[in-house]
């Protein structure tokens, strides 16, 4: 039993680390990239990469949200958004890269400082676990009777959270819809005189 | 898009099975992963699919602006309507169980984040639809070399 919950553990980190290092060779890409088209694909494939994470870590709900959202809509959004410009990035004069390496590097030994006060994976003592995330668990189903916990808390424990995102939701369309403007006939004409 | 006849067939296919897919993400999101939030990026995904092989046009055929922007409201209504309704019935803003009285089983529970899901689901696929047709909508078709 030991053994068996010792090799499952091996497995899974073994999968991490493939998906880190793949992570990892897809920023690096998109950073080294000129042509956009490739780079918003990369980033889709980024996205794609980090879902496949969050299912390792059982986060099935965010893995979810991360492919639709992360490679899907974004991906769509960053494409519609390149029509309306160059395909490649224009290349900038050479400027020392001295201070954005410091930034990074500083920034980069801070988020890593920063890690060690974090309590381990799937730690029963952590505080995310102990506290009111117990209590979610202990009285879900006392209380809601939906087995689905995530939904239980999205929807019911904290309905006016939801409410709150569904509005910034809601409000973020309103906006397109102010700024952009949706026709109903078609497309907008006007670039057709360029040609 | 009009000669790419393999993405063509394919979309035909694909897009009734992520369109059902996303009906199964949005009700079925009380036993498994899943919600109004990634529902209604999935069904938006299938109509935007739509859109992007056959045309901004046949895709505003299908869901046509006024009602997609009737509709983001709409969501909103829902589930602002459900904690109304709760309200109305004596209990707290969003509290479900007054909803049915069979307390046991918490079919009051059950309705109400059933409606609720129901709102985000309604307003994040419109909002997202909406999107799309603004962004799309700014341009015309491009030539494959353009790429």
């Amino acid at each position: 039993m030991i053994e068996e919950a010792a090799l499952q553990f091996d497995v899974t980190t073994a999968i991490d680390i493939i998906l880190m290092i793949f992570l990892l060779i897809s920023a690096l890409a998109i950073v080294v990239m000129r042509h956009l088209f490739s780079i918003a694909m990369v980033s889709g494939v980024y996205s794609l990469l980090s879902a496949a994470f969050f299912v390792n870590l059982d986060a099935v709900d965010v893995a979810f949200t991360e492919a639709a959202v992360g490679a899907g809509m974004s991906t769509i959004l960053i494409l519609g958004a390149l029509l309306l410009t160059s395909r490649r990035e224009k290349i900038t004069p050479n400027r020392s890269a001295f201070i954005p390496l410091i930034v990074v590097v500083v920034t980069g030994a801070a988020l890593f400082y920063a890690t060690f006060d974090m309590p381990n994976f799937a730690d029963p003592n952590s505080p995310a676990n102990t506290d009111v995330g117990l209590q979610y668990i202990q009285r879900n189903y006392d209380d809601i009777g939906v087995p689905n916990i995530v939904t239980s808390v999205l929807a019911s424990y904290r309905g006016f959270d939801t409410l709150g995102e569904t509005l910034v939701v809601f409000a973020a369309g309103l906006s397109v819809l102010v700024l952009l403007g949706v026709s109903s006939a078609g497309r907008l004409t006007g670039r057709e005189d360029e040609t | 898009m009009n000669h790419h006849l393999v993405l063509r067939v394919v979309t035909k296919i694909l897009v009734p099975v992520i369109l059902l897919f996303g009906l199964y993400v949005q009700f079925h999101g009380d036993y498994g992963p899943g919600g109004g939030f990634q529902a209604g990026v999935i069904f938006a995904a299938g109509i935007i699919l739509y859109g992007l092989v056959f045309g901004l046009d046949a895709a505003k055929q299908v869901a046509p602006p006024l009602i997609v922007q009737r509709l983001m409201a709409f969501g909103v209504l829902l589930y602002a309507g459900v904690g109304v309704v709760t309200l109305a019935l004596g209990e707290n803003y969003l509290d479900y169980d007054i909803l049915h009285p069979d307390l046991e089983h918490h079919t009051g529970q059950h309705y109400g984040i059933l409606a609720v899901e129901l709102g985000v689901g309604i307003t994040v696929a419109t909002v997202m639809m909406l999107l799309f047709y603004g962004f799309a909508g700014r341009n015309f078709d491009i030539k494959d070399e353009d790429w």
